[in-house]
Order: C-alpha cells, then sequence, then structure tokens
C-alpha cells in the first residue's frame, strides 16, 4: 500500500526531470548556450520540486497517521470505554488493533468494540486514499511549480547543488547522532546502575561478583561490582598483546618499507594484511583449541601450573591478530618520510641501518606511536579471543599463566541470555561499556593527535 | 699526470645507424652541431682531485649520460651547467655513488678519486661517501636540534672522543658555514626551525663536520631567495680553500661568479669545458653559445 505509493511517487518524479529537461531546451529556443545551467539541472530540479514537498508530507503522515485515527476512534467510542483510566484504556486499543489485523484478542469481542473496529478500518481506509490524493497532487504541484520556474536565468544548478549539499550533511551527522545515541544510551543505564552501586566500589574494588539474589529466600550472594580485576585482566591481555605485535609489526614493516624489493613487497604486504581479515572468532577457537593447550603442555613439561585457559594464549594470538595494524600503519609513516632525509643521511656516509635508527625512526615516531596506540585501543575491545580463550575468573593476578577475565568478556556474560533490566547484574555490563568507551576514545584522540602533530612537521 | 689533452670520440657511429635516433635528431635544430659532440676544450688539469674517463649512466635500458670524461682539479669549484634534463645532476651523483640507491641505475666507465677507483668491488661506498660529501637541492635538515643535526655524521664515523670534542667539532662546523652567529643560542632547536637558506647552510655544515675531501652540490640555491643565495655563493668561495667543490646549477650568473671551471652537459653529452672566463665570453661550442645567451634552456 505505502510502498505502491512510493512506487508511483519515484516514477512520476521521473518522468517530472524528462518534462523539465524537454521544458529546458523549449525556453531555450534549442540553443543550450542560452540556458544559464545544462538541461538535465533543470530536469533534477523539476524533479526534486515533484519529490521533496511530497516525500516530507507523506513521511509526516505515515509517522502520525496511526495515533490520529485511534484519537478518532476513541472518541467515537462509547463512555464507559472512553472514560476508562489510561492503563486501561492502552489494553482495550492494542485489543482493538489485534481484532483489526484479525490477530487473536483477549476476550471474545462485544458490539462495542466490533463497532470501533469497523470505525477504525473505515478511517483507515480514508486516510490511506487521502494520502495517496494529497502526495500525488502535491508531487504534481511541485512538478507544475517548477514547469513554470523554468527559464533560462533561472540558476538550476545552483538550486540542485544546494539540495546535494544539504544531504552531504545530513549523510555525515548521521554517524555523529548514532555515536551520540550509543554514548547516551550507555549513559542513562550507567546512571541507574550507579544509583544501586555506588561509583567508588565500582571504580575502586577489588571483587569482581555480579551474581545477586533475586528473591530474598534465594541463596546468593550479595554481588560484589569492583571493577578492577577486569580492567587488570584487560590490561594484562592487552599488554602480552602489545608485546608481539609491536616488535613483529614495526620490524615487519622496516623490512617491507626499506629492504624488501617491489616485487617482494607487493605480495608480502598483501599476506600480511590477510591477518587483519581473519575473522576473530576463527583466531577465538584457535587460541582456545591449539594455543592454550601448547602452552599448557609446555608450561607443565617445565613443571609450571598453566590454566587450561590463561592469558598467555589470549594475549598471544590477539598480538599476532593486531600485528597488520602495527605493521601496515607504519610501514606507511615510514614511506612518508621523504627520500630526501635519506639521501642526506646516506650523503654523510651513514649504512641502511643507521640511517633508519637516527633518521627514519626518530621522523615517524609519532606516526609508529599512533598506530600502536590504535592497535592498543582495539586490543582492549577486542571480545571474541578473549570470551574463548581467556576464562571467566576475576583473578587480579599479574601472572600471565592464570586464568583472567576481561571487560569485554564480562559484558558479554552479562547481557547473554534472559535478563531483568532492573538489577546491578544487568546495568553493570552498561556501566563497563561506558568506561571502556571512554578509555578507547581518550586513546584514539590522543593517537590521532600524535598522527596529526605527525603530518604538519612534512606538510 | 698526463696533461695532454685527450679527445674523446662520440659514438656518433651507433647513434646514425639506428634510424629511430637519427630521425629525431634530423628534426631537431641543432643538427648541424650535433654531429661532433667530442668534448670541446681542455678536460684535463694540473692536478685533479677526482677522474672521470668515458663514463655512461643507463637508467634500465635508456642512456642518460654519454661518454662523460672530465677532471675535477683540487682545491677549485667547477660549475656544472645545460638544460634541464642533460645529466648534469646524474653525472654529480655519480661521484659519491648515489646512484647506488636507485636499483635501475647502471654505472660504467671509470670514475677516480685520487688515485682509488671508486666504482671498484674493494671500495666501502659508505667511506666514500664520508670523504665526497653531498648538498641537496632542497634544505633537508633532519628532523632533530641543530647541535644533533651536524653532530649525526661525525658521531656515525667515531671521529671524536667525548662531548668536550663534539661540541667543539659542531661549532667549528658551524664557523665554517658561517652559522655559528645566528645559531649560538638556539643549538637545541630542530633544525627545521630555521630559515631556508639557514638551513642550507646547516646541511653545508653538517657536510663540513665530516671532513670530506669534495663537496657536491646540487642546485643549493634554487630554493633560497637572493640574499640566502649571495651568503652561500660567499661561502662557496671561502670553502673552496679547504674542500674541492661541485656545483651543478641552473643559474649561469651564479656559475660565472663562484666557478673557476664550467662544463656544458646537453642531453647526456659533455659539450664543452673550460676555464669559466672563457666558456662565459667566448663560448667555442655553438650549443654553448646558445645556451648562455639564453637561445634555449
Amino acid at each position: 500500500m505505502v510502498t505502491s505509493l512510493f512506487l508511483s511517487l519515484l516514477l512520476l518524479s521521473v518522468g517530472a526531470y524528462y518534462l523539465g529537461r524537454k521544458r529546458a531546451f523549449t525556453v531555450a529556443n534549442g540553443h543550450i548556450r542560452n540556458l544559464h545551467s545544462l538541461p538535465s539541472f533543470y530536469g533534477s530540479y523539476t524533479a526534486l520540486w515533484c519529490l521533496l514537498p511530497a516525500l516530507s508530507i507523506f513521511a509526516l503522515w505515515v509517522t502520525f497517521q496511526q495515533g490520529f485515527i485511534i484519537d478518532l476512534v476513541v472518541a467515537g467510542m462509547p463512555p464507559e470505554l472512553r472514560n476508562l483510566p489510561p492503563d486501561q484504556l492502552n489494553l482495550v486499543v492494542n485489543d482493538l488493533k489485534n481484532l483489526v489485523s484479525g490477530n487473536f484478542v483477549s476476550s471474545a469481542p462485544d458490539p462495542a468494540m466490533l463497532a470501533a473496529a469497523d470505525h477504525y478500518r473505515h478511517l483507515r481506509t480514508l486516510g490511506h486514499t487521502a494520502l495517496w490524493v494529497t502526495v500525488l497532487s502535491l508531487g504534481i504541484l511541485g512538478v507544475v511549480h517548477a514547469w513554470r520556474a523554468i527559464s533560462p536565468n533561472l540558476r538550476a544548478r545552483n538550486r540542485v547543488e544546494q539540495v546535494v549539499n544539504v544531504f552531504l550533511i545530513a549523510s555525515s551527522t548521521i554517524a555523529i547522532f548514532t555515536t551520540l545515541g550509543i554514548v547516551l544510551s550507555v549513559v542513562f543505564e550507567s546512571i541507574i546502575f550507579f544509583q544501586k552501586v555506588p561509583i567508588s566500589e565500582f571504580l575502586f574494588g577489588l571483587q569482581w561478583s555480579p551474581q545477586t539474589a533475586l528473591r530474598a529466600d534465594q541463596t546468593g550472594s550479595s554481588g560484589a561490582f569492583g571493577s578492577v580485576p577486569l580492567f587488570a585482566g584487560t590490561l594484562l591481555i592487552s599488554g602480552i598483546a602489545m608485546v608481539i605485535a609491536v616488535p613483529i609489526g614495526l620490524m615487519s614493516a622496516l623490512f617491507l618499507s626499506e629492504y624488501a624489493t617491489p616485487k617482494f613487497r607487493a605480495v608480502a604486504k598483501p599476506a600480511l594484511e590477510v591477518l587483519a581479515g581473519i575473522p576473530t572468532v576463527v583466531y577465538g577457537f584457535f587460541a582456545a583449541l591449539t594455543v592454550a593447550p601448547f602452552i599448557r603442555e609446555i608450561g607443565t613439561s617445565m613443571g609450571l601450573h598453566v590454566a587450561s585457559e590463561s592469558a598467555l594464549a589470549a594475549g598471544l594470538v590477539m598480538g599476532i591478530m593486531i600485528i597488520p595494524f602495527v605493521s601496515s600503519l607504519s610501514d606507511d609513516v615510514i614511506n612518508a618520510v621523504p627520500q630526501s632525509m635519506r639521501d642526506g643521511s646516506y650523503a654523510l656516509g651513514a649504512t641502511k641501518s643507521e640511517t633508519i635508527k637516527r633518521v627514519l625512526l626518530p621522523a615517524a615516531l609519532p606516526g609508529i606511536v599512533g598506530s600502536i596506540l590504535l592497535a592498543v585501543s582495539r586490543a582492549i575491545g577486542e571480545t571474541m579471543i578473549v570470551v574463548m580463550a581467556a576464562g571467566l575468573s576475576a583473578n587480579l593476578t599479574a601472572n600471565p599463566l592464570e586464568a583472567v577475565t576481561t571487560v569485554t568478556v564480562q559484558i558479554v556474560t552479562l547481557l547473554t541470555g534472559d535478563q531483568e533490566f532492573d538489577s546491578p547484574k544487568t546495568l553493570a555490563a552498561f556501566a563497563l561499556g561506558l568506561m571502556l568507551f571512554v578509555v578507547t576514545l581518550i586513546l584514539n584522540i590522543i593517537a590521532l593527535q600524535v598522527v596529526r602533530k605527525y603530518r604538519e612537521q612534512y606538510e | 699526470m698526463s696533461t695532454t689533452i685527450i679527445e674523446v670520440k662520440a659514438s656518433l657511429d651507433h647513434n646514425l645507424a639506428n634510424p629511430e635516433t637519427r630521425q629525431s635528431a634530423l628534426s631537431s635544430a641543432q643538427i648541424t652541431d650535433y654531429d661532433h659532440r667530442q668534448t670541446v676544450g681542455k678536460i684535463t688539469v694540473d692536478n685533479p682531485k677526482m677522474i672521470c674517463r668515458n663514463v655512461n649512466v643507463y637508467y634500465a635500458e635508456k642512456q642518460a649520460i654519454k661518454h662523460v670524461s672530465l677532471d675535477i682539479g683540487a682545491n677549485e669549484v667547477i660549475a656544472f651547467i645545460g638544460p634541464s634534463g642533460c645529466g648534469k645532476s646524474t653525472v654529480l651523483r655519480c661521484l659519491n655513488r648515489m646512484n647506488d640507491t636507485i636499483p635501475i641505475c647502471r654505472v660504467t666507465g671509470e670514475i677516480r678519486l685520487e688515485s682509488e677507483d671508486i666504482y671498484d668491488k674493494k671500495i666501502d661506498v659508505v667511506q666514500l661517501r664520508a670523504r665526497v660529501g653531498m648538498v641537496f637541492q632542497k634544505p633537508n635538515p633532519f628532523p632533530k636540534s641543530i647541535y644533533e643535526n651536524v653532530a649525526y655524521g661525525p658521531r656515525i664515523h667515531g671521529m671524536v672522543n667525548g662531548k668536550a670534542e663534539m661540541d667543539e667539532l659542531v661549532r667549528a662546523s658551524l664557523e665554517r658555514a658561517g652559522l655559528l652567529k645566528e645559531v649560538d643560542k638556539r643549538m637545541n632547536e630542530p633544525g627545521t626551525s630555521l630559515s631556508g637558506g639557514q638551513q642550507q647552510r646547516l646541511c653545508i655544515a653538517r657536510a663540513i663536520a665530516v671532513n670530506p675531501e669534495v663537496i657536491l652540490m646540487d642546485e643549493p640555491c634554487s630554493a633560497l631567495d637572493p640574499i640566502a643565495t649571495a651568503k652561500i655563493e660567499e661561502l662557496i668561495d671561502e670553502l673552496r680553500e679547504n674542500y674541492t667543490i661541485v656545483i651543478v646549477t641552473h643559474s649561469m650568473q651564479q656559475a660565472a661568479r663562484v666557478s673557476q671551471r664550467t662544463a656544458y652537459f646537453h642531453l647526456g653529452d659533455l659539450i664543452e669545458i673550460g676555464e669559466t672566463d672563457q666558456i662565459f665570453t667566448n663560448p667555442r661550442h655553438k650549443l654553448t653559445e646558445d645556451y648562455i645567451t639564453g637561445r634555449f634552456g
């Protein structure tokens, strides 16, 4: 119903485009040079006049139609229904909607309800007809307006570009508003959480045990929401990952940018970037099923106690995963160091490795630091590998051979399955998410600042 | 060392055998003079620092330099002039093997520094570049402090013992480059904070610091304003006392002002070489005359 109206409107606008174009030719007496803009702009101008007003009315109508009709139906109901308290009235309206759409209703429909349903259907049909008429006539009116406005002096090109401009602005703000929406939703839930659990306990508590008793007679702990063990676990695993990723990534970047032949580079660089394309789930079971038992075996043979899910296994695999982040970005910044720097160093009798150590790395350092910080925020936010390989026990330990848990893992466990959204246990996930968001945001801002500073140096 | 004039035969036969080359040569206005591409003038000097004989440079298959032979005298300033793309910078970069950094570049012939063949396999190119320093077209100070820029070379070559000696060497090099007075109080500021002319003098100080025998300058003033240019030219004249200087320049006035000998290159050939005064007042080759009178280039 709504779709077919939309399609008709689109069809109309296509027609409007050709009409506008033809009109432009006519007013120009067949010579395009008499026109301010190219004929296609007059076509687009007409099409936009056809589409935009009609579409906005269309959108408004679709948004408000149902509420309006229900108000009318309620107004037409017998007084004993109409004067019910709001929550009961709500139930009646729901029944009514179900009745209209042919779903099951809560009780056998009484005549008043049936009459209301008929009223509703009648109004809805009327509404749809009115919508068709309004939208299509608005579209035609728009075309007529544009048709009459078209003259050789009409600046159709500028008008069309203004509209395009508005579209571009709207598109770019969607991402911003989405971020804002996410932040706000997390913040509101967190505020509720902090009303139940003091913020100081959350930030500085050393105990994480989110199980709470739902009923008074239930056995269960009262819950402890100290996030320190989680952040410590996150830090430990990210630290291990960076110990792997930074040296390997940096050295492969140096090799690729300074030593490798172009042929080798053309093969090796994409191959390295394939690592970034492997789904993290695959990394996860690689860590859990291959790396973790391997580490455990080695550890046991050396007489060490290794947990079957260790921070080391998760950290190692995560390190491998973020190698391409470090290497690819570092490779780019090292390549961006001007050739004249290398020439200057070689001309003083420096060898390649002296040039790299003393000129290239210092010059590229800000960019490299930026790439590392981006990799760190990636490591902190990584979920799948740690869910599968790091375990769930919130140990506060610096021993990489023990099982630890991370912020992301806890969020996942808190929010999977059926949840009641008023217990601190569930709300804690939002507080954790907020903290994680703030941490990675700060890291990203620092990284971008550092990278920007580096760019200014050579441009 | 022999002082006879060495005539260098241009390999014209080979060119005429190739119809494509001949056709493009025929369409060129300079065809009449182009037939004799031996170098005009005396290529040798009494006390040569560097000797180039029959040097050819190829970029992949394309020959960029054809049979160039010339001497570079000790403690002289020799200027390489010629239109863009004539190969003067390429010859310059052969003299300290900077062309090695370009994978497709191939050099044949003989280039000697004093008596050593610098393209010999036994030569350590890193040591060679410490003896033959280079200053580039665009000032390229490292993103380090002024002090560290100058200390860079001595440090990697282990030329000094201790901080005091290094301080002394850095100050002496800056002094010789005529920059000490301007930067004395700001040694720890980044080299990039200086003006263009100061940066170029910093690059010269950096080159001097490793105590080279020859300094190659690739259009050192082309990115500078006239005042900074005048300062560098003055500096070049002073440096001649201790160093041999080869300068590539697009400015004929500059060549006339700073050099004792001038070499004119054209499309990969060394056309004419001689005393700077003679080249600019009384060129013997038609192409040289056309170039210095501004008929092309």
